[in-house]
């Protein structure tokens, strides 16, 4: 009987383990076969001529794979939205947390809750609907569908992301310091300013990050707002990004260009990934603090 | 306090940092409004009872999104079943069971990994792996499975959370008791954790309503009228994946709106399901 029950519990404990390295599993999985299945194309096709090539012309009689207008688009597309999106989710945070009252601020927290809860489908028909023909007759460009307007669409998609993480960072500062301050003479705007998010640098960095992961990672809402040509990035024309490459043509794909595909779909892990190291890099530092 | 003694320098750095903050936030609201409106006001009127319970017919020239509510509901339904059990057995692991810090270390930094893969990449292994290496084809199935591994860390998280809350004294009143381990878990710790898993299945289906990369090559774009598990077995589209194809490469802009629409009122239902249910689960816990 005793044996018996030792025998439950231990298969117990041994399911419970398997279930909990499932994660571990999964991110392995993940890893290998893009590795496989991403290496081979970039061996065929030369590792200088992959990344460093300007022309992507996958379905033509002599193919050329070069995916860097693909990485430049991506990184200006993220770049530009966290220059627009950053600075309003950051003023928005440090306004709900410290400023706001009760009620204001439980309102513009659903709305925010509402904001991170739209497919980013919808955020792709509207930016085409509104957004594209609107900077074709601003800016009178013969196509509206552009980087800019990705920028644009990227900059909104990523502010949920930008304002929640950075209240909890600015929420848990420490009372005593704001006392401390408005004890020594500073009025409360200038506090939460130079007092409170100094105090919250780290986590206001994680917030930052999780929006650049977040910008670079969006696919379906920027293939429908900017156009999808594999040109080279420039503010008024029609680019397509990393994510939008893999996306757009797998469905058609054979060979090398499909393995070409799963190459931009590594090079794409590997920013990832870096980027989560460095996310993980801020919120330990800030859970040191 | 006597404002007069600051200097105007200051007051106009308080007067601007107040603006800005203002402004940023007023901005962020008529966004997310405008959104919202344009959305409802461009969509609604085109949602018929036509619409919602037919399938396209190229005959009639007709659209209907039947197939694509069912299939979003399988793919929920699906996606769910196979992810509570997996994700609440890695918490429990975690919470009861891990001794070792460093494992522990590694799982958790494992789901935070997965948290931030974009959902694109999750999609091109989903279909290396489950249509194309396991063989099941195109199907809601595999791309099920693939949301699965999507949805895994926040199921993982809440569940956490709420098993944190579970007074240690009732897994050592239990134990002392003479309550095996497993006893221990079946019987205090799991019933602890329900609220958790419910508010994890709330922010999971959130998600899934809202997926459209994972599904693209995983799921595909079919539009069949299928049972659950005829469902399962085969290609379809999500509301998600429908409205893309709808909007980007048939032109059909008044159902994208009426199927944008319809995901807009789901959202806002979530939302307002989620914080009810966390007010709820908050008042309780504080008796």
């Amino acid at each position: 009987m005793k044996q018996k029950k030792q025998l439950l519990e231990t298969a117990v404990h041994g399911v419970f383990l398997l279930l909990g390295l499932i994660t571990v599993g999964c991110v392995l999985l993940i890893t290998v076969y893009l590795v496989l299945s991403g290496l081979p194309a970039i061996r065929e096709i030369g590792i200088k001529e992959f990344l460093l090539g300007d022309t992507w012309a996958s379905t033509a009689a002599e193919p050329q794979f070069g995916i860097l207008p693909f990485i430049l688009t991506s990184v200006y597309g993220t770049a530009g939205a966290i220059l627009l999106g950053v600075p309003v989710g950051f003023l928005t945070a440090v306004y709900l947390a410290k400023m706001a009252s009760a009620g204001v601020k439980n309102a513009v927290s659903a709305v925010v809750s509402l904001m991170a809860g739209i497919p980013s489908v919808v955020y792709g028909l509207v930016g085409m609907m509104v957004l594209v023909p609107a900077i074709r007759r601003i800016f009178h460009v013969p196509d509206g569908a552009s980087l800019l307007a990705a920028i644009i669409v990227l900059a909104i998609m990523i502010l949920p992301s930008i304002i929640n993480v950075s209240i909890t960072a600015l929420d848990a500062v420490p009372k005593e310091y704001e006392d401390g301050s408005l004890a020594l003479g500073a009025t409360p705007v200038e506090t939460y300013f130079r007092v409170s998010v100094p105090a919250a640098k780290s986590g206001i960095a994680a917030a930052v990050v999780l929006g650049v992961g977040r910008a670079i990672g969006e696919a379906m809402a920027v293939m429908m707002v900017s156009g999808n040509a594999p040109n080279m990035p420039s503010l008024f024309q029609s680019v397509r990004f990393l994510t939008t490459a893999v996306a757009s043509e797998m469905s058609y794909s054979s060979g090398l260009q499909q393995q070409a595909l799963l190459s931009i779909a590594l090079v794409l892990f590997l920013f990832i990934m870096l980027i989560n190291a460095a996310l993980n890099f801020f919120l330990k530092r800030r859970r040191e603090e | 306090m006597d404002t007069h003694r600051i200097s105007g320098n200051r007051k106009a750095y308080i007067g601007l940092m107040k603006l800005l903050m203002v402004l940023s936030a007023g901005l962020t609201c008529t966004l997310v409004l405008f959104l919202a409106g344009y959305v409802l006001i461009k969509g609604v009127p085109n949602i018929t009872w036509e619409l919602l319970s037919t399938k396209p017919s190229y005959l009639s020239g007709r659209i209907g999104i039947l197939p694509d509510i069912l299939n979003t509901l399988y793919l929920i339904i699906a996606t769910l079943v196979v992810v509570i059990p997996l994700g609440v057995g890695a918490a429990v692991y975690l919470t009861e069971y891990a001794q070792n810090q460093r494992l522990v270390a590694v799982i958790e930094y494992a789901a935070e990994t997965l948290s931030g893969i974009p959902s694109i990449i999750y999609g091109l292994v989903g279909m290396l792996f489950f249509c194309q290496f396991l063989n099941m084809q195109t199907s809601l199935l595999a791309g099920a499975l693939t949301l699965v591994i999507m949805n895994l860390p926040t199921i993982m998280r809440t569940t956490q959370e709420s098993l944190k809350t579970v007074p240690q004294s009732y897994r050592e009143g239990a134990f002392g008791l003479g309550a095996g381990k497993w006893r221990v878990i079946r019987t205090v710790v799991l019933p602890g954790c329900v609220d958790g898993v419910i508010s994890g299945c709330i922010l999971s289906v959130g998600r899934i309503l809202g997926e459209s990369a994972a599904l693209l090559f995983t799921a595909g774009f079919a539009h069949a009228l299928n049972g659950f598990f005829a469902g399962l077995g085969s290609a379809g589209a999500s509301l998600t994946v429908a409205l893309y194809v709808y909007a980007k490469e048939q032109g059909e802009f008044g159902v994208a709106f009426a199927i944008a629409a319809i995901l807009m009122l789901l959202t806002l239902l979530i939302n307002l399901l989620a914080a009810s249910v966390g007010r709820y689960y908050k008042k309780r816990r504080s008796l």
